[in-house]
């Protein structure tokens, strides 16, 4: 029976998992040690300490695997609520390091129950939606699914760990694949291109854009029911809006001096305003085959849209500009490429651009690298332990170690979908939507793609309570998925 | 489609991140740089220039220890700036300024705030260093000259300029790099290569020690010794010579080309340009635009040739078959050659062949060879153009290839200059335009080291080798193809034995005759060159330059020269005086003629060159 389990267990996961979680320690190590002697027993170092959660994460790994596998299911909700209690202790109980009370101290030891709550959380969605009364497409059953997601999120907020609480947008993927509408993805994706465009250019230019692509949807949409009356209606209301669009830039000239550079501003934004409404009429035919009614468009549907995304610019423009603090601001100005400030707010990423662009081919060697040794790029055994593999092992060693994260990805998308049982399967793609989001925002931090968010890269970074949360999310799932076997 | 989206994410998000990393790492090379300029700063350890010895191992330049006083721009703290200033005795504009410029060049890179200082400021400045954070000593090696010629071949070194530190990376801010002469010449023989030390430092800028345990730290290698070709005795001896006059004496060894002595007059002492008071120096010399003593005469200077050039316009007559020794032309006083073209001539006996025609210098003899040479083609066009062919057989025209850092082409004229000048065709010209050829007035110009490479062909019996500077490096004789190997004159070797005896003949009867020494055949001929000026845009002629050229003993010559004196009249007036005391005091040793070593060092031509600028109507040729 043992060694069937044993046998079951998916060594293609776990190689990857040591390889990643050595290659890690390794990094660390590289980026923290000193003169010193290499003493096991200095605790004062973080590569022993590091080196001692990993050992310990060995003993949770078998605890895992030897608890039943019906146990994770029984006891999801419990353990739910317990990780939610343990969240909310914090505000009584919480040590406050760097400005953040989300630790506790047991001694010597602080453990941070943020990183545990991501498995108890992906536990009570599966075990939600599993359930046999759960359907996805009720909204009050959506409520309910967002409810769970939200709840430790919102307890994270405050204390404060933004960084922690945007994880739960992961469950985005295990919700999506278990049937939530296309148009949440739709919204949502298209929330953030209205919110950076907002931040780019202001909410008139987003707003002029949106009104173009809805009147290319519209002219498309209308040309597919009514094939030629109103099409042509709608296409000259179109190509009217396009020629006042003009007309509106005309009248901005202020003298006959300006009427060249004018005429020229003119045309470039003729040219986009051509191409927005293409686009619009692009995504209206895409849409076409797919969306099954042809039925007339629903002309209050798109000025109901119109309205919504015109709240939501000035909103996005408001928010951004009263409701954000100024490091927040700079973040965002920072990779928008609107400020380029290298000394202050933008140090990090630019010393971490700097680690990881000296690296070239092959990197400078293990435990070579300058930037590292000198100490140039903060934080870099936790969130910025990237920037290490950059310098040190190059393009090579950092491709090799992207490649490594998207198989396992890949992996655990693949065992999900094998399962039978859903419980397993919704956990499974809460795992790989934890831990894909991770990845995205910390490699897109350190490589300066995205703005700063300081959330560690699972197995590499430093860090007790990320190692054994990162540990427990990924063995539950692998005893779930050894334990497929025997489900019938 | 639900089940591949997030394959697809994960798949594309891959991508991107690769890509990006390839962005950073591969494409854009400007972090790898950055990087270093961060963790690593680079100590260098300055080698020992090479030192330069004569033709004889006499040392010539050795080195002595300077400091140089550099600035970290970033590292800089507060600092009492009046005690800097005062140690170092500058003022604190001046200070300011050089920090300013330091930040602009680089706040990372160390620059050059003071250079050069002496021993007893560096001894000073050194106790109270630790005071100044960001300031650093910098110990390089000057040049310290033992002896007070030969500037003009050595050369001298300064600081770089910043388009050459952008040009080769191997320079940096404060760097001395050779200038002019050997030292220009031979600078990646003689600077050696600098000791590179790495030292890691962390954020804070603090040395955490050798970058890499010191593996890619260098130790700096001496550069190499030169011995140079130059006998310093000679040299000075000439130096001496030319004092108060201005002109230039170039002297080869014709079995080798090895230039025996460079001079220029007037010229200065080379410790003028080392260390701290080589700019001012530079300036005072560089300013002074009458005499210029920074312009080399013996390998820059372009005169007219003068009748020194007949030697070659008889060879050429020779080669083309357009004249024998016997044939003999008359001379009335000159050579005419039109209704009221007439090329003058001094009195002596006539008619004369070939040998007397050169020992007296007579120009209605070459006028008749030079003719019949050119008159010899069809068109006066191929004359020239093949006559200009023989000319450059004997370097004249164009650069030598040397190993001098500077020159001059000089001028040989060809058909398309004459073409130009009588607009042909729609003017026709004929070779009698062109007879001031045939006594080295016409348009061809020579420098003095053209004409003494010229006289080393001739001594040589038609070959010569291109003159050079450099005999060994290290100790080790040199083996350069062009220095080694005999270039050959397209004259056959049997026309320069009659030459030769007119030459020598020179000396027995002729215009050198009071210049003969006893017991040594010398082989000359002077030349007295016709020269003008511009002086506020007037055309004037001043008074003829002294020329010439010998070579000695006749057979087996030691040393082959060209003395050039700038408005010394008649060729044996000056030039022809210091031509046989430079081949006495070459061959001999000593100088047995010391009333005519009086003469020449008792006489200055200072007043002559004052003439033209002294705003009166001046007389020539007095």
């Amino acid at each position: 029976m043992a060694k069937s389990a044993v046998g079951a267990i998916d060594w293609i996961t776990v190689f990857l998992f040591l390889v990643l979680v050595g290659f890690g320690w390794g990094n660390i190590y590289s980026a923290s040690y000193g003169d010193e002697v290499f003493s096991i027993t200095d605790f004062s170092k973080v590569y022993i300490k590091q080196g001692a959660w990993i050992l310990l994460s060995i003993i949770l790994i078998i605890i895992t695997q030897a608890i039943e596998a019906k146990f994770y299911e029984r006891f999801a909700g419990l353990i739910f609520v317990i990780s939610v209690l343990s969240l909310i202790g914090l505000f009584v109980f919480g040590k406050n390091v760097n400005g953040a009370t989300s630790w506790y101290a047991f001694g010597p030891i602080g453990l941070q129950p943020s990183e545990f709550a991501k498995a108890a959380t992906a536990l009570a969605l599966a075990k939600f939606l599993s359930d046999m009364q759960t359907n996805i497409k009720l909204i009050n059953h959506q409520l309910r699914a967002f409810l769970i997601i939200a709840l430790p999120a919102l307890v994270i907020v405050p204390q404060p760990d933004p960084g922690s609480a945007l994880v739960y947008a992961a469950f985005f993927f295990p919700l999506y694949r278990e049937g939530l509408a296309a148009s949440y993805l739709i919204i949502g994706v298209s929330a953030a291109i209205l919110f950076i465009l907002t931040l780019l250019t202001g909410p008139y230019y987003v707003l002029i854009g949106a009104l173009l692509f809805m009147v290319g949807l519209l002219i498309m949409k209308s040309a597919s029911v009514q094939k030629e009356r109103k099409s042509k209606l709608y296409l000259s209301i179109g190509l009217v809006m396009v020629f006042l669009l003009l007309i509106y830039f005309l009248i901005r000239i202020p003298s006959v001096i300006e009427i060249l550079g004018g005429l020229y501003t003119s045309i470039k934004v003729l040219i986009l305003a051509i191409f927005i409404t293409a686009l619009g009429v692009f995504t209206g035919l895409l849409s076409q085959g797919r969306s099954l009614e042809r039925r007339k468009p629903r002309y209050s549907m798109f000025l109901l849209a119109i309205l919504v995304i015109t709240g939501f610019c000035f909103s996005v423009n408001y928010i951004f500009n009263n409701v954000f603090e100024q490091r927040h601001r700079d973040r965002f100005n920072i990779v928008l490429g609107k400020e380029v400030d290298t000394k202050g707010i933008g140090y990090n990423t630019n010393q971490s651009e700097i680690a990881i662009g000296s690296g070239s081919w092959s990197g400078k060697g293990w435990k070579e690298g300058t930037q590292t040794k000198g100490g140039f790029v903060p934080e870099q055994h936790t969130d910025y332990i990237f920037s290490t593999v950059g310098e040190e092992w190059g393009f090579l060693g950092a491709s090799l170690i992207i490649i490594l994260f998207m198989g396992l990805l890949i992996r655990l998308l693949y065992l999900a979908e094998r399962q039978k049982n859903q419980f397993s399967r919704v956990y499974g793609y809460s795992v790989v939507g934890i831990l894909f989001t991770h990845f995205v925002v910390n490699v897109g931090m350190v490589t300066g793609l995205l703005p700063t968010i300081g959330i560690p890269l699972p197995f590499f970074s430093y860090g007790g309570s990320g190692l054994w949360g990162f540990t427990l999310l990924l063995f539950i799932f692998i005893k779930l998925d050894a334990n497929r076997v025997n489900e019938w | 489609m639900r089940k591949l989206l997030l394959y697809l994410i994960i798949i594309s998000t891959g991508i991107i991140f690769i890509s990006r990393l390839f962005y950073l790492q591969i494409y854009n090379t400007s972090f790898a740089a950055l990087s270093e300029d961060n963790a690593i700063k680079v100590l260098y350890d300055y080698p020992q220039r090479g030192a330069i010895y004569d033709r004889n191992g006499k040392l010539l330049v050795s080195n002595q220890p300077s400091y140089d006083v550099m600035v970290i721009p970033r590292e800089l703290k507060p600092f009492d700036t009046l005690e800097f200033c005062s140690i170092l005795k500058i003022t604190k504009e001046k200070l300011v300024k050089r920090l300013r410029k330091a930040r602009v060049y680089s706040p990372r890179v160390p620059s050059v705030v003071i250079p050069q200082l002496t021993k007893d400021e560096y001894a000073y400045l050194q106790e109270k260093m630790r005071k100044f954070d960001g300031f650093y000593i910098q110990k390089r090696s000057l040049r310290d000259y033992q002896t007070t010629n030969a500037s003009n071949v050595l050369g001298y070194i300064g600081e770089v300029n910043e388009s050459l530190i952008n040009k080769n990376p191997y320079y940096l801010s404060g760097d001395l790099i050779g200038m002019q002469g050997v030292e220009k010449q031979y600078e990646n023989e003689l600077r050696g290569i600098k000791g590179i030390k790495r030292i890691q430092k962390d954020r804070f800028n603090r040395d955490i020690g050798p970058y890499k345990s010191g593996r890619y730290d260098t130790l700096p290698v001496n550069g190499k010794d030169l011995t140079i070709t130059i006998d310093e005795e000679l040299q000075a001896y000439g130096q001496k010579l030319m004092e108060n006059k201005r002109g230039g004496i170039v002297a080869i060894e014709p079995s080798s080309g090895e230039i025996l002595s460079l001079i220029t007059a007037p010229t200065y002492k080379p410790e003028l340009l080392v260390g701290r008071k080589r700019s001012p120096n530079f300036t005072k010399l560089y300013y002074d635009t009458i005499a210029k003593p920074l312009y080399d005469r013996g390998v820059k200077g372009e005169y007219p040739p003068g009748s020194p050039f007949k030697a070659l316009t008889a060879l050429i007559g020779l080669q083309e078959g357009a004249v024998d020794t016997q044939e003999s032309f008359s001379c009335n006083h000159g050579f005419r050659y039109g209704r009221k073209a007439k090329l003058g001539c001094h009195a002596h006996r006539s008619p004369l062949n070939m040998i007397p025609g050169i020992a007296q210098s007579c120009n209605a003899y070459f006028a008749n060879v030079y003719l019949k040479t050119i008159n010899k083609y069809d068109t006066p066009q191929e004359g020239i153009d093949n006559w200009k062919k023989h000319l450059e057989s004997f370097g004249l025209g164009n650069y030598l290839g040397n190993d001098l850092s500077s020159g001059s082409k000089g001028l040989v004229p060809n058909s398309k200059l004459y073409n130009r000048q009588h607009n042909y065709p729609k003017n026709k010209w004929y070779a009698t335009a062109t007879i001031s050829n045939a006594i080295g007035q016409g348009e061809v110009l020579t420098t003095p080291i053209q004409l003494a490479n010229m006289t080393a062909a001739i001594a040589n019996r038609g070959h010569y080798y291109t003159p050079h500077i450099i005999k060994a490096i290290d100790g080790k004789a040199i083996h350069i193809e062009n220095y080694t190997k005999p270039k050959y004159t397209t004259i056959d070797k049997e026309h320069f034995e009659p030459v030769i005896e007119g030459l020598h003949q020179v000396f027995v009867q002729g215009t050198a005759r009071s210049l003969q020494v006893e017991g040594i055949d010398i082989c000359g001929k002077t030349g007295t060159a016709e020269n003008y000026t511009k002086i506020n845009g007037k055309r004037m002629q001043l008074t003829d330059h002294s020329v010439f050229i010998a070579f000695a003993p006749k057979d087996n010559p030691k040393i082959a020269l060209a003395v050039f004196i700038e408005n010394g009249y008649w060729g044996s007036r000056y030039a022809g005086k210091i031509a046989s005391l430079m081949i006495e005091k070459h061959i001999r040793g000593t100088i047995s003629r010391t009333d005519l070593e009086d003469w020449v060092l008792t006489h200055s031509l200072e007043e002559e060159y004052a003439k033209p600028y002294s705003g009166e109507p001046f007389k020539i040729n007095q």
